[in-house]
């Protein structure tokens, strides 16, 4: 009984990171329909850029935390405006593999710039691991995920009631009543993804924070996709929803099932339930059913 | 510039092979092919053979993605469906080569068919991820289902063997596989000719309409899945007589990314694109290693930047194709071609 309560509370913790690297997808998505294949390199280039302020630069951590920001908002700001502006009304595929093309650029720059060597952050938090009742959680999962919470509040408070995230929305509803309504559709492209880009680098700092950093940390990023498939891909209450579920699956399943097939029940659990749940619900738990017409 | 050409009966205007020209110019080709091996060495012959089994999963994928418009992210798990296929009934049930590569095809469809039922209620980025996760839990068994797949160290396999001699040169493993691979090719192109060609293409177009014709969408999609998966196989099984050994590394979720690079660029649904573009993405990577192996030596620390090199220029060759010449080296193929066709006079 310990064991499954220590698996789901750290598994809540964990769904909580996975929330907000799923957010910096679903706001991309939600604005300009456009899949981002590359959300776990944009992640993984956020955690570097803060060892860059941090370690190498010796910054403090409030101050790289906000350079880590602007940053990955002036790279989504740059990847928008560079390449996928020419992309708008391809098919799915071409978009689809932009992203992926993306991703494979981003993973080799980084390799280029900081090497493949495995990096952590200084400590940034007190050492000492949180206890709850009979339950002890490490410290930097749970800053981690106190972060992400309030990263994804902010976020979502944002999107319902600032003035942009009112037109973001507008323009996911509807592009040509946005656009007739005064709303620059364009520049709210762009600000989906430099928020989007923020969203996934604050995921990558925390991940860093709590596993380290590689190139190949983007490949967490794959697991963002049960995480938004589960949710429904348009929809932000679905992506807290299924961060939390492919966190809980994850580290349930890994913590009963792994000692009985040797490993890597983590990582495959989220995509079967996610293959489960799309045969009983093809649009995900939240997601908008398209209703096509001739 | 080509006159005299045009066309008097349906069946004529129909014809794979349009003018005369183009049969001149096909039979130089196979003569090519043919006498390529007596000329070079063993290491381009590998090449080679890597190359036609690389066409024959392109062309494959291009079938389900390309025609039937189904993305698929889990091509080389069926790649590798139909490599542990051949690789277990060789080594377990000693069955020969020739059964081998008919009943891997027909595995990995076996399979593809399986992972496209979701397509019934599935389209778009959804079937997808479908895919994704096929690929994600194929990998896993590869791995993990050790006493059948032999998990990590995978599993060595014996020279092929046909009509009694044995194929274990590359020179001898060209006169099989590229002629398979010209088979594959040839079929792909007539596939898409007849009814069930025809439906994948509507259904890519707009699959409303398609089912509005009469066209079974379910039914149909599962044909591409089926017929995509097998070449697939084929092509896997084919793999595993060249390199003589199978591991879960090399059928990871990059290598089903490599499939799709490579008929983006080639030219998407387009049999002649996916071979150019299963050249293309062979070769490239490898020219690029032996240029980068020029520098070798010459400085550690410039190695370790210029090696990631090559994952940043499959990126970019990717997002160049598709921002520049979305319809791939096909498209480029046919404006040189009908510039010479017109050739000394432009208008």
């Amino acid at each position: 009984m310990d064991i499954l309560l220590q698996l789901i509370v750290s598994g809540i913790a964990v769904g909580g990171v996975y929330a907000l690297i799923a957010l910096g997808f679903v706001l991309i998505y939600k604005a300009t329909s456009i899949i981002n294949f590359a959300t776990g390199e944009f992640m993984m280039i956020g955690a570097y850029f803060f060892y860059t302020f941090m370690v190498m630069t010796g910054l403090p951590p409030i101050p790289s935390f906000l350079l880590v920001m602007l940053c990955s908002a002036l790279l989504g700001l740059f990847v928008e405006r560079a390449i996928l502006r020419h992309m708008l009304g391809q098919p799915t595929i071409s978009i689809v593999m932009v992203t992926i093309g993306l991703s494979s650029i981003l993973m080799g720059l980084a390799e280029m710039i900081w090497s493949t060597d495995f990096k952590s952050f200084p400590a940034l938090f007190p050492r000492a691991p949180i206890i709850i009742g009979d339950i002890i959680v490490r410290s930097n999962l749970f800053w981690g995920f106190v972060v992400a919470m309030i990263a994804v509040i902010v976020f979502a408070l944002l999107f319902k009631y600032a003035k942009v995230g009112v037109a973001m929305r507008a323009t996911a509803g509807d592009q040509m009543a946005a656009f007739s309504m005064g709303i620059n559709v364009r520049s709210m492209f762009t600000v989906a993804w430099a928020m989007g880009a923020i969203a996934a680098a604050l995921g990558g700092v925390i991940i860093g924070n709590i596993g380290g950093i590689q190139p190949t940390l983007g490949n967490i990023g794959l697991k963002i996709f049960p995480v938004v498939i589960l949710g429904g891909l348009d929809s932000i209450a679905g992506a807290v929803v299924g961060g939390f579920i492919v966190g809980l699956v994850e580290n349930i399943a890994g913590g009963y099932l792994d000692p009985y097939v040797g490993g890597g029940v983590k990582d495959l659990a989220p995509f079967v339930v996610l293959v489960l749940i799309l045969f009983v619900k093809p649009y995900g738990l939240f997601g908008k059913q398209d209703i096509e017409r001739l | 510039m080509r006159m005299g050409d045009f066309k008097q009966t349906y069946a004529a205007d129909e014809a794979v092979f349009r003018s005369g020209t183009v049969r001149f110019w096909l039979v130089v080709l196979f003569l090519a092919i043919a006498a390529f091996p007596f000329m070079v060495g063993p290491y381009l012959l590998y090449m080679a053979n890597l190359t036609g089994v690389a066409i024959i999963a392109a062309v494959g994928l291009n079938i389900l993605t390309g025609a039937a418009g189904q993305i698929s992210l889990g091509h080389a798990a069926f790649v590798g469906i139909g490599a542990y296929t051949s690789a277990i009934l060789t080594t377990k049930l000693g069955l020969p080569f020739l059964l081998c590569l008919p009943l891997s095809g027909l595995s990995a469809a076996f399979f593809g068919v399986i992972v496209g039922a979701p397509s019934m209620r599935m389209k778009g980025l959804y079937l997808c991820i479908a895919t994704l996760a096929a690929q994600v839990i194929f990998d896993f068994i590869f791995v993990h289902w050790t006493s059948v797949t032999g998990g990590i160290r995978g599993i060595n396999v014996p020279s092929a063997e046909l009509f009694g001699y044995k194929l274990d040169t590359e020179f001898k493993l060209y006169f099989v596989t590229i002629p398979i691979m010209i088979a594959a090719v040839t079929a792909a192109r007539n596939l898409f000719r007849t009814r069930v060609g025809r439906a994948f293409i509507a259904i890519r177009d707009r699959d409303i309409s398609a089912e509005l014709m009469g066209i079974n969408l379910f039914q149909y999609k599962l044909y591409a899945f089926a017929a995509s998966s097998f070449y697939a196989g084929v092509a896997g099984c084919l793999q595993v007589y060249l390199l003589r050994i199978v591991t879960p590394e090399h059928f990871p979720l990059h290598e089903s990314i490599r499939y799709l690079a490579m008929i983006i660029v080639g030219g998407l649904g387009s049999v002649l694109g996916s071979i150019f573009g299963a050249i293309f993405m062979t070769m490239v990577p490898e020219a690029l290693q032996s240029g980068l192996a020029l520098f070798q030596g010459l400085d550690d620390k410039l190695m370790s930047y210029l090696f990631p090199l090559q994952t940043v220029v499959f990126g970019l060759l990717i997002v160049v194709f598709l921002v520049f010449e979305p319809h791939g080296l096909a498209e480029m193929w046919r404006r040189v071609k009908n510039y010479f066709r017109l050739w000394p006079f432009e208008h």
